[in-house]
């Protein structure tokens, strides 16, 4: 596929996935409503709350904070790195936002991740070992994929899907529980013909709860890994060279040491997993990268 | 009942007028914002080349030749024209300045000296700025160009007179070839 035929397709599969998360999301609501008090919209209702105050709380994360736990220093000036400087400054024009803050983490394993929930309080990062070992046409790819995910509000997307899968485990634990210690009087009181569709509802409910954390992760990963392949294909448009972002990926997989510093909750910001997990599966925080080189290779 | 239905039909075509109407603005000025960005780094450029000229010139007197066509180039920079043309003496500059810090090849001296050094990467960072914020020009004028063309939009953009804009033309290449590999 060409460049801007996988940044579209990139971008329905997201809605996809949200939806079909969001879908998943209301079900639990819904399943947690029939289990606690016999009313879905109940449920839902709650669900809604506690998802909406629950995203709120965790998007107001400030950037500094998330720097600050992968142990990466601001750089306030153009002499400090001026390549650096100019790149970030250069991309940020190509895709009309702010210029992000730039950090530097000093740590061998080259790799880099961006935060910040609006372009406006955004914040690229990239390792010493990156700027050591990658050439500046592979760190400027690299920064352009960063500077995708800025523009295309990346991380907000991925600390939403976090919020959610936290609040729909929530929902399955204190569901479950609940099931657990009410079971006995609420078979005792309900006779009759009712009993068995009822008995049904409270068992898909009961499956439903059971298995929706699992189903919700995986639904979380596939949207990370989705942004990936779409930061990708943007990157590659931002600095019209997919070839130097290929090479580029190629060579930070090539690396087997990890990142001292990363912080386990940011490693789905990282251009590429921090922590050198080999194999891919429906767990992986990012696609492989053969299948992400393969994509980059086809734009050119 | 039927009055209902046409002012539905009125408002909801009202709104689709006003949302296209919007659009095109915005786009006419992102355009012009573009162009600002480019400005801003032409004179950034056109400030920073007199300070690599007095350095140049105290380590490499017998390259007057070079000089003077980065001398040249510069000038044309603000000599008015369109942007078109600004863009052109821009590209000319560029190629000038590439055999000016090829010299440094040529004077070990010079190339090792700090604000030479310093100089070139300021220089090489406005030419990577002026060919990101060109990338951002044409693919903004494209965005309105076939707005401005396609159905319905266009009966809102000729309603209103607004008018195709240009691109500026060969930024692709010319952001490939400035790159000095280190």
């Amino acid at each position: 596929m060409l460049l801007h035929a996988q940044i579209e397709s990139n971008k329905r599969k997201t809605v996809l996935l949200v939806g079909v998360f969001l879908l998943l999301f209301i079900a639990v609501g819904a399943a947690f409503g029939v289990v606690t008090s016999d009313s879905p919209t109940m449920g839902i209702i709650i669900a809604g709350v506690i998802g909406v105050v629950y995203i709120l709380l965790m998007t107001r994360a400030g950037t500094q904070v998330v720097m600050a736990m992968n142990r990466a220093r601001e750089i306030t000036s153009e002499d400090e790195n001026p390549f650096l400087w100019n790149t970030v400054e250069a991309l940020a024009i190509a895709a009309r936002v702010p210029m992000p803050k730039v950090y530097i983490i000093d740590d061998p394993s080259p790799n880099a991740f961006a935060a910040g929930m609006t372009p406006e309080n955004a914040a690229v990062a990239v390792t010493t070992g990156l700027l050591e070992r990658l050439n500046r046409q592979e760190i400027e790819g690299v920064l352009a994929h960063e500077m995708a995910h800025v523009q295309n509000y990346d991380v907000r997307l991925a600390t939403t899907a976090v919020a959610l899968v936290a609040v729909i485990g929530l929902l399955s634990d204190i569901g479950y529980r609940w099931m657990w210690w009410s079971g006995g009087s609420r078979r005792r009181r309900s006779s009759g013909k009712d009993n068995q569709g009822e008995a049904v509802i409270q068992l898909i409910a009961l499956l439903l709860l059971l298995l929706a954390p699992l189903a919700a992760v995986l639904i979380q990963l596939a949207i990370s890994r989705n942004r990936e392949y779409l930061a990708d294909a943007s990157g590659a448009e931002l600095c019209r060279n997919p070839g130097a972002l290929a090479s580029a990926l190629r060579k930070i997989a090539s690396v087997s040491e990890p990142v001292e510093a990363a912080s386990r909750t940011c490693a789905a910001l990282y251009i590429s997993d921090p922590f050198k997990k080999r194999a891919f599966s429906w767990f992986s925080t990012h696609p492989p990268t053969e299948e992400r080189i393969r994509r980059l290779e086809q734009m050119m | 009942m039927a009055i209902w239905i046409i002012l539905g039909i009125v408002v909801v075509f009202g709104l689709y007028w006003v949302s296209q109407y919007n659009a095109l603005v915005r786009l006419r000025n992102w355009i012009e914002e573009a162009w600002a960005q480019i400005d801003v780094q032409l004179k950034r450029r056109y400030d920073l080349i007199p300070n690599l000229v007095e350095t140049v010139k105290g380590y490499a007197k017998h390259e007057q030749e070079t000089l003077q066509k980065v001398i040249e180039a510069r000038n044309r920079l603000v000599s008015g024209g369109g942007r078109a043309e600004q863009m052109a003496a821009n590209d000319q500059l560029s190629g000038a300045l590439r055999s000016l810090f090829a010299l440094g090849e040529a004077y070990p001296d010079l190339k090792a000296q700090e604000g030479f050094k310093k100089l070139q990467e300021q220089l090489e960072g406005t030419e990577n700025k002026i060919a990101a914020a060109r990338q951002l020009y044409n693919r903004t004028v494209m965005q309105y160009n076939t707005k401005l063309e396609s159905f319905p939009s266009n009966i809102v953009a000729n309603v209103h007179g607004f008018k195709r804009s240009e691109m500026l033309e060969a930024a692709a290449e010319e952001r490939k070839a400035v790159r000095v590999e280190f």
